[in-house]
C-alpha cells in the first residue's frame, strides 16, 4: 500500500471515476492545460482530453449553472472552485437553482462543486474561508469536508455517485501535509452522511470535522499526557446530512461535548450541532456544551493575527481542561 | 405531443416567408390564440381567487414566444427555457394547458405537485426546462445543456429567452460570456417589451437597442418585429440553422411590448395611455390574421375552426384542473433528495400529532 497525500487521494479519486464512468467531466478555471491552481488534477488534460477538462472564463455562477445542466442531461460533472472563497459567487446559482432542481421541478442535479478551504495559510481574507455554514442552511444540497487521505478520495469518489448536488470542501492546509498508506485497488468510497471516530476516549468528545481534526487529535494527546484525560474525536466527515446518531452515541458515552471547527463562531456549524444535542441528548449532559472557532472577524493576513484568530491546539486544550473540570 | 391541425393536401403557396406552408401558417395562429385565450380564463379563475399566486399575462407577447419557440426541431431533441412571459413557447413544445392551469391552481397534479408557480416547469422529454425567479440564471444552465449536446456529438439546439431585465444580471453575462467562448449551439432571444416590472429600457441599459450587446460577446445579433410572428420564426429559425451547423451563439432581440402590468395586480399606472393605444393598434394576432387571410394563404373558416377547437380544449382543461385536489400537506417532505426520499417533519410537528 503506498503512502499518497490527501491531494493525490483526491487526485486518484478523480481519476478512478472519469475512468470508470465517461459521464464525468471537470470543469473550472485553469483545470485543463495548467492542471489547477493546486494541480489537483494535473495530468488530467493529457488523459481525458479537452471535452472532459474544459477551461472555463472566471465566471463561477456560470461554471455551476453549467454544470446543473449538463446534469439535468445525465452527465456527472465536477465543478472546481480555485479557491472555495469563491463559491460565493455562485451562492445564487447554488442556492436557488441547483438546490431546489428536485424538488421544485423533479429535475436531477448530480453535481459535485469542490475547492480547497481553510486557513493557517496565511492566505488572507479572500483565499482561507470556510464557507460550509452559508450551505448548511440550504435544503437540497450535501456538504462533505474530508480530513483524511483516505477520505478524501472516498468522499469524492462518493460525491460523484450521489445523485443530489454535493459541495466537496477540501482543507488545503492538509493538501500536502497528510499522508495515508492507502491500497491501489480496490473501489475505495466513504458512505456520505456518516460519522467516524478518530479516537476513542470515555471523559470528554470533541465533535469536529476537517483540518480541525488533527489540531483535536493533538490535543487529545496533550490532555493524555498531561492530565490523563481520554478524549473522544468524531470526525464528522459529512455536515449535511448530518450523522446524528454519532454525534449522540458520543454524548451519551462521554457526557461532556465540545464542538471545534475553523469557521467563525456565530451562526456557525457548532450551534446546530448544539442544538442537536440539546433537543436529542440533554439528560445525557453533565456539562454545557462549549465550543473553539474562529473569532468573528474576517480572516487576516499577518502570521500574528492569523494564529490569533483561528483555533488553535491550545486553545482545544484549554476548553477541554474547563469542560473536564465542571 | 399535441396534434396540431391537419394540413393533409395542402400545397405550399408561393410568397409564404421561412418555406412555410399554410398548415404551419395556421399552427402559428393556434398557438397565439391558445395562449391568449388560456391567460385569459387564468385571469377570470384568478378574479374567483382560483389562481392562488401571481398572473402573469403575456397579451401582446404571444407571436415572439409562439414564433420562436416553432423555429426549434421537437423531433431533433431541441430544449428551451422560458420566462414568466413565454406560456406561448410551452405551448408550443408540448405543455397541456391543464398543466398550466394546475400550476397556477397549485393542483396535486401539477407537474411540480404544488410547489412552484405558474409556468415555473419543465417537462425535458417534451424539450423544456423550468425557469426560476431569479432572471438570467437559465443562461449557465442553458450552456450546461448545450455544452452536453456539444459533448456528446448531438445535433441539438438549445433556445434561452430572457429581457431587458434579465439582460442586466450578472449571470446572463456570464453564461452568455460562457456560451460565446465555446461556440455552444445555443440561441438567446431577448425579449424587449419596453418594461421590466415598471422600469423602462432606458432605465434598464444604456445601450438603444438590446441587440447591440451582442457585439461585445462577440456574437451575431438580430434584431426583429416581435409582434410579426413570421419574422420572429425567420430570426430564430436563422439562429437555430447557425446552431445546428456549429456556427455558436446568436443573440436575437425582439422588440415587443407588455400590454399589462407586470402581474395582474399591477395597474400599469406608470404607462402613458397614448404608447399603451399605439401598440393595442400593433396586435401580433391581428396582424397576422390579417396578412394569412389578405393573401389567401388561410381560410377565415379555418381560423375559425381553429378558434373553436381552442375553446373546446380550455373548456375541458379547466373542468379537469378545477376538480382536483390541492396537495396532502405531508407530501411537502417529499423529493428534497433522491435519498433520503423523504425529509423528517420538525419535531413540533411530531409532538402535535402524537
Amino acid at each position: 500500500m503506498p503512502e499518497v497525500t490527501y491531494l493525490e487521494a483526491l487526485r486518484q479519486g478523480l481519476r478512478e471515476e472519469m475512468r470508470r464512468d465517461e459521464r464525468v467531466f471537470i470543469l473550472g478555471e485553469d483545470v485543463g492545460r495548467y492542471g489547477g491552481a493546486f494541480k489537483v488534477t494535473e495530468g488530467f488534460f493529457a488523459e481525458f482530453g479537452e471535452g472532459r477538462v474544459i477551461d472555463t472564463p472566471i465566471s463561477e455562477a456560470a461554471i455551476v449553472g453549467a454544470a446543473a445542466g449538463a446534469a439535468h442531461l445525465g452527465m456527472r460533472p465536477v465543478a472546481e472552485m480555485q479557491f472555495i472563497d469563491f463559491i460565493s459567487c455562485a451562492y445564487d446559482m447554488l442556492t436557488n437553482y441547483v438546490a431546489t432542481a428536485r424538488y421544485r421541478a423533479n429535475l436531477a442535479c448530480p453535481i459535485v462543486v469542490r475547492g480547497p478551504c481553510g486557513g493557517y495559510v496565511r492566505g488572507g481574507p479572500f483565499h482561507s474561508q470556510n464557507p460550509e455554514a452559508a450551505f448548511l442552511h440550504t435544503p437540497g444540497l450535501k456538504i462533505v469536508c474530508p480530513a483524511t487521505a483516505r477520505d478524501a478520495k472516498g468522499l469524492i469518489k462518493a460525491a460523484i455517485r450521489d445523485d443530489d448536488p454535493v459541495l466537496y470542501f477540501e482543507h488545503k492546509y492538509l493538501y500536502r501535509r497528510i499522508k495515508e498508506n492507502l491500497p491501489e485497488d480496490g473501489d475505495l468510497v466513504t458512505p456520505i452522511g456518516s460519522a467516524r471516530v478518530a479516537r476513542e476516549g470515555r471523559d470528554l468528545s470533541v465533535i469536529t470535522y476537517s483540518a480541525m481534526v488533527w489540531k483535536a487529535l493533538e490535543a487529545a494527546e496533550v490532555l493524555q499526557k498531561e492530565d490523563g484525560l481520554q478524549v473522544e474525536v468524531l470526525d464528522l466527515r459529512t455536515l449535511l446530512p448530518m450523522d446524528d446518531a454519532a454525534i449522540l452515541e458520543t454524548v451519551r458515552k462521554t457526557n461532556r461535548v465540545m464542538i471545534v471547527h475553523e469557521d467563525t463562531r456565530t451562526g456557525g456549524v457548532a450551534g446546530e450541532i448544539a442544538a442537536r444535542i440539546n433537543e436529542g441528548a440533554f439528560e445525557w449532559l453533565d456539562a454545557p456544551v462549549l465550543r473553539v472557532t474562529a473569532a468573528d472577524t474576517p480572516l487576516p493576513y499577518a502570521p500574528t493575527l492569523e494564529d490569533y484568530v483561528l483555533p488553535q491546539v491550545a486553545d482545544i486544550v484549554t476548553v477541554a481542561r474547563k469542560l473536564a473540570a465542571y | 405531443m399535441i396534434a396540431r391541425p391537419a394540413a393533409a393536401g395542402r400545397k405550399a403557396v408561393p410568397g409564404i416567408p421561412a418555406g412555410l406552408g399554410p398548415a404551419q401558417l395556421l399552427d402559428l395562429y393556434y398557438f397565439m390564440r391558445l395562449t391568449r385565450s388560456l391567460e385569459e380564463r387564468l385571469t377570470n379563475l384568478y378574479r374567483q381567487g382560483k389562481v392562488i399566486g401571481g398572473l402573469f399575462r403575456s397579451l401582446g407577447q404571444e407571436a415572439d414566444s409562439v414564433g420562436s419557440a416553432y423555429a426549434l426541431d421537437r423531433s431533433a431533441g431541441d430544449i428551451l427555457s422560458p420566462l414568466i412571459r413565454n406560456l406561448g413557447s410551452l405551448l408550443v413544445m408540448g405543455a397541456s394547458p391543464v398543466d398550466v392551469l394546475r400550476q397556477y391552481m397549485a393542483k396535486a397534479t401539477s407537474p411540480t405537485r404544488g410547489r412552484e408557480l405558474n409556468v415555473h416547469f419543465g417537462d425535458l422529454e417534451r424539450g423544456f426546462v423550468g425557469q426560476i425567479s431569479h432572471l438570467g440564471d437559465m443562461v449557465p444552465v442553458m450552456a450546461g445543456i448545450t455544452l452536453t449536446f456539444r459533448m456528446r456529438g448531438e445535433r441539438r439546439v438549445g433556445l434561452v429567452y430572457v429581457g431587458d431585465g434579465a439582460m442586466s444580471t450578472g449571470a446572463f453575462h456570464e453564461g452568455m460570456n460562457f456560451a460565446a467562448v465555446r461556440r455552444l449551439p445555443l440561441v438567446v432571444v431577448a425579449e424587449n417589451n419596453g418594461y421590466a416590472y415598471s422600469t423602462t429600457l432606458e432605465r434598464q441599459t444604456a445601450v438603444p437597442q438590446l441587440v447591440l450587446k451582442a457585439k461585445a460577446y462577440g456574437v451575431p445579433g438580430e434584431r426583429a418585429d416581435g409582434n410579426d410572428v413570421l419574422a420572429v420564426y425567420e430570426a430564430t429559425r436563422r439562429a437555430v440553422d447557425r446552431a445546428r451547423a456549429g456556427e455558436g451563439v446568436t443573440l436575437i432581440e425582439l422588440v415587443t411590448y407588455r400590454r399589462k402590468g407586470h402581474a395582474e395586480h399591477d395597474d400599469q399606472h406608470y404607462v402613458p395611455r397614448e404608447e399603451l393605444a399605439r401598440w393595442e393598434r400593433n396586435d401580433p394576432i391581428a396582424r397576422h390574421v390579417q396578412r394569412v387571410t389578405e393573401h389567401g394563404w388561410l381560410e377565415a373558416g379555418e381560423l375559425e375552426a381553429a378558434d373553436a377547437r381552442v375553446a373546446a380544449e380550455l373548456d375541458a382543461a379547466v373542468r379537469v384542473a378545477e376538480q382536483e385536489p390541492l396537495p396532502e400537506p405531508a407530501t411537502a417532505l417529499e423529493g428534497v433528495y433522491a435519498q433520503p426520499s423523504r425529509q423528517p417533519a420538525p419535531g413540533h410537528r411530531e409532538v402535535a400529532r402524537a
